[in-house]
């Protein structure tokens, strides 16, 4: 265990970093996201972003097929549920498990390329996965229904632990703990400060310097000695593994899975909230994530009452005008904003927030003569 | 003792023959510099050395083994480092990255899994790298990021990032191309010093200037051939090359 | 022997479609170097040319008729179309012709939403890593299709095709089978051939024109093409304006086949890019022949009988071929070297 060899700087990183999301229920109340269901989805979707940023962040392999992999994480979840027992652990070991196995498989094929035919490649997979949840697959996935529990489910450990549910239906609970709530979010936070110190990791070690090095130029690393494809196999693997346990964690605040998590659109949220926060660099697509949650959240609860609220300052046919224009972008619309965001954050910050915070910084220093402002311990990985 | 050995080597592109019936043997512990004028087969020659082509027919082996139908960076593993014409380094990352890589690779091999360790823990190749930046007199800006560096500190960088590995065999594309006459003048000193270090060289080069300056023995190719191979002083004469090479002119 | 010539035609109609969008999206990637993931949301806006076409001929002139009363015993309504009070007998039929009259509207807005793309959006990408440009393109159209789903709704909305097409061929009889064993609904047969006069439109252009000779020259070797002084830019929008209508017009006739909504685009557009690899990037010829072939292809899967053995794989044989295709012809069918290597 080298642990403690952690570089006194990335200790204080990640203390800072654990501090801040167990806290997190005072912390983002004032912003109104103080509340467990939205956090669980902070950290949640901040294990997703980590994970698609070892991939996209550091090889620079654009996936945009993973959310194929986290929706086999939720089934393999709601299955350990099912089959095996209530308790978290077992569904998120299998769900990680699962969703390693299935990049693995689907991530040697498309790996055989590089490029917009690779990016090409995942979707179509991802599409392909989509698919067969809704066709062929409706035994093991109950199609538009989706997978949930029913009370009549073997969970043979449960049953041979004594453990009885009773007539009712019963919901995940880490030995007696119920994971809905706070514990529900402090257990997804647990999962986020692992992952995140984790990547940490990866990031300082010289497998992650490999990674860049397959980002930057696979031909010197080819005349160089090193075989890329491996490089880049265990990189989509491991996001895929991070996928898997974004989605177990899903089935265990909420056992249920359906096969929209699957979709394109799912897989080019993860995309968005990686270069949103900054691409390669190792705290932006946490933030990304929840940047994008939490908007997504407001956005949504939007209606035309509330906007006309929002306008009532101005003359009646303005106001209506506003009203008509906004409710295009909340509510149902949310995801017109979603797309003009990646639009603009595209255009004009492809480094992401991260990039504008330290161009800020840079500005600020440079402008009281500062020092350098290297070797922050958040500096990104180009 | 030849290190690398060439036999019979042919390679045609759709009609066109670029190499035809090559053979050529590489001393070790010798700087061969293959010379010849444009279109003459020089790069695609050194191209299968390094598994980028694979020759129709014919042999190159390196050290017993054949070269032939192993991929680029098992050739790399063996003991051969390429530079290239235009430097291929990682832009992005820094000078001292660039040659820690490399470092990694020769001790590491192609391919492991080291997740867990820290770069920070990694005190001997960080050692390693430095002096060898210090070889180059890059060492100053080791935490600069490589893309923007000079053409001349990159091709530099690039010969780092070679003799970091300590190759059996080097091979260089004419490392002096584009280059400052001052410029080129530091290259070559920098190229002596490795040959004195034993390095064997392969050197494709236009600049006669740095062919006689570095060269044990020089080969010409000329229409996919070799026309003639011999020591430099004995090539300077030879009216084959003259007639071939510069069409009579005297070198 | 009937049974595969028929499902051979059901898989014309879709293949066209397939081999219309895949050429747009090789001649925006060959010449501009721009992988346009908004190539599905322009084939859904031409689509949605033929709806608001048709809605605008439907609007109608509402009077009571004191005469005749409804059950309820209220006056009957009475609802005639402008065009039908304005123009008589050529309103109806100009209603009738809604889909095909749309193509005339197609046109230039396509051409003009291509231009507004390319010189708004497009060309500031041409530099930029292809990640990015497939980013930006990407947001445009998650942003096209919520706007059309704003406006006209997220429910699929039928186009009727005109009267005379609404029926069935019967194909076998023409080519010496027995009647009504090879019957084919007329209007996929008038798609499939309008898609063979625009995919040859489009190669005539390309090989009988001199701007088609500059297109052409670009997609062998942009930067030649770039030093020979020619002035590239303008010639950009033109091409992705011409993409633009090709996709257009791909969509608009394809409403009677399939109803549009507003992701129709990005199913299209997935399979188009699936179709673009099979043929070989940057091949115009392996493009079109990726289409028809996948379409067909698609439409076998479709069968019962092979249903009945492969249960689901209607579903995924596109993607299937894609993988073999990939795994065993890197480069596609018609893949040239060089492109997209680097």
């Amino acid at each position: 265990m080298s642990f403690f060899k952690t570089q006194p700087k990335d200790l204080i990183l990640l203390l800072c970093f654990a501090v801040v999301v167990l806290l997190a229920p005072i912390l983002f109340a004032p912003i109104g996201a103080g509340y467990p269901d939205l956090l669980q989805k902070f950290a949640i979707f901040g294990i997703f972003a980590l994970g698609f940023n070892i991939l996209f962040g550091l090889t620079g392999y654009l996936s945009f097929g993973h959310a194929a992999f986290l929706g086999v994480g939720s089934y393999s979840a709601v299955w350990t549920f099912k089959l095996l027992s209530m308790n978290p652990l077992p569904a998120i070991i299998f769900a990680t498990l699962v969703g390693g196995l299935f990049s693995a498989l689907i991530g040697f094929i498309s790996l055989r390329r590089t490029g917009i035919y690779f990016s090409i490649l995942t979707l179509a997979f991802a599409q392909m996965s989509y698919n067969m949840a809704y066709s062929v697959l409706t035994p093991i996935t109950n199609g538009e229904t989706g997978l949930q529990l029913v009370q009549s489910d073997p969970r043979v450990l449960d049953v041979a632990f004594g453990r009885d549910y009773g007539a009712v239906l019963p919901s995940s609970d880490l030995f007696g703990i119920g994971m809905t709530g706070y514990p529900g979010y402090y257990f997804c936070g647990f999962m986020l400060i692992l992952c995140f110190f984790l990547t940490l990791r990866i990031f300082r070690s010289p497998f992650g310097m490999m990674l860049r090095a397959v980002k930057s130029n696979q031909n010197r690393m080819n005349y160089t000695g090193l075989n890329t494809k491996p490089y880049a196999l265990a990189a989509f693997v491991i996001s895929g593994m991070y996928a898997g346990l974004a989605g177990g964690l899903l089935a265990v605040t909420d056992p249920l899975a359906g096969a929209e998590r699957m979709q394109w659109t799912a897989s080019g949220e993860v995309v968005l909230m990686t270069i949103l926060g900054g691409s390669g660099t190792l705290l932006g697509p946490v933030i990304g994530a929840g940047a994008i949650k939490y908007f997504e959240n407001i956005f949504s609860a939007f209606n035309d009452q509330i906007l006309a609220q929002v306008y009532s300052f101005l003359p009646e046919i303005l106001q209506q005008i506003m009203v008509a224009i906004s409710s295009l972008f909340v509510g149902e619309g949310w995801h017109l904003t979603l797309g003009a965001l990646f639009m603009i954050i595209v255009i004009f910050l492809p480094g992401g927030l991260m990039e504008g915070f330290k161009r800020l910084r840079n500005l600020i220093s440079g402008k009281f003569g500062g020092g350098n402002g290297s070797g922050r311990a958040t500096a990104p990985a180009e | 003792m030849s290190i690398l050995s060439v036999r019979n080597v042919n390679k045609n592109f759709g009609g066109l023959k670029a190499l035809d019936a090559v053979n050529l043997d590489v001393e070790a512990g010798t700087v061969h510099a293959i010379i010849g004028p444009n279109g003459a087969g020089k790069s695609t020659l050194l191209n299968c050395f390094v598994g980028r082509l694979e020759p129709d027919t014919g042999s190159v082996t390196f050290d017993g083994k054949s070269l032939l139908g192993i991929q680029p960076h098992e050739i790399n593993q063996l003991g051969v480092s390429r530079v290239f014409q235009t430097p291929e380094i990682f832009g992005d990352l820094s000078l001292l990255e660039n040659v820690m890589i490399p470092a990694f690779a020769k001790r590491d091999g192609a391919f492991k899994m080291n997740a867990w360790h820290e770069v920070a823990e990694e005190n001997d190749i960080h050692a390693l790298a430095m002096e060898m930046l210090a070889d180059v007199a890059l060492d100053g800006k080791a935490h600069d990021t490589a893309a923007q560096l000079s053409r001349g500190d990159k091709r530099r960088l690039e010969l780092a990032m070679c003799l970091v590995q300590n190759p059996k065999l080097l091979l260089l594309d004419e490392p002096t191309a584009g280059m400052a006459r001052a410029d080129t003048n530091n290259t070559i000193d920098l190229m002596k010093t490795i040959a004195g270090r034993g390095v064997t060289m392969v050197v494709i080069e236009h600049d006669m200037h740095v062919v006689f300056s570095l060269a044990d023995k020089i080969s010409v190719l000329a229409q996919g051939t070799v026309i003639a191979e011999d020591l430099p002083e004995n090539i300077k004469g030879d009216p084959r090359v003259q007639e071939a090479y510069l069409g009579g002119a005297q070198l | 022997m009937d049974a595969i010539a028929l499902q051979v035609l059901n898989g014309l109609d879709k293949g066209g479609a397939y081999a219309l969008i895949a050429l747009g999206l090789t001649i925006i990637f060959g010449t501009l170097g721009v992988v346009n993931f908004a190539h599905g949301a322009l084939f859904m806006l031409g689509a949605f040319c033929a709806v608001s076409v048709k809605a605008l001929l439907s609007l109608e002139a509402v009077t009571l008729d004191p005469n005749k009363l409804t059950a309820w015993g209220t006056p009957m309504e009475i609802r005639v179309p402008y065009v039908e009070t304005w123009f008589g007998e050529f309103g109806a039929t100009l209603l009738n012709y809604s889909v095909p009259v749309s193509i005339l509207v197609a046109i230039p807005m396509m051409l003009i939403l291509g231009i507004a793309m390319e010189r708004g959006l497009i060309r500031f990408f041409y530099k930029r890593p292809h990640a990015e440009q497939i980013l930006v393109t990407f947001g445009l159209a998650i942003v096209l299709q919520e706007i059309i789903k704003g406006i006209f709704g997220a429910n699929p909305i039928p186009q009727p095709a005109p009267e005379v097409a609404k029926g069935m061929i019967d194909f076998g009889i023409l080519v010496g089978f027995d009647a009504g064993n090879v019957v084919y609904p007329a209007w996929r047969l008038i798609y499939f051939l309008f898609s063979v006069a625009i995919i040859g439109a489009v190669f005539s252009f390309l090989r009988f024109t001199s701007f088609g000779m500059v297109v052409r020259a670009g997609m062998a070797d942009r930067e030649t093409v770039g030093l020979l002084g020619i002035d590239i830019d303008r010639r950009f929008t033109i091409v992705f304006g011409i993409a633009a209508v090709v996709a257009g017009l791909a969509g608009a006739m394809y409403t009677p086949i399939l109803s549009p909504d507003y992701h129709m685009g990005m199913d299209f557009l997935v399979l188009s890019f699936v179709v673009v690899v099979v043929g070989g990037m940057g091949s115009l010829g392996g493009a079109v022949a990726a289409g028809f072939l996948l379409g067909i292809l698609q439409s076998f899967a479709s069968m019962n009988e092979v249903k009945n053995i492969l249960p689901g794989i209607d579903q995924i044989i596109i993607y299937l071929i894609a993988v073999v295709v990939l795994l065993v012809r890197p480069r596609g069918l018609m893949g040239r070297k060089g492109m997209m290597e680097h």
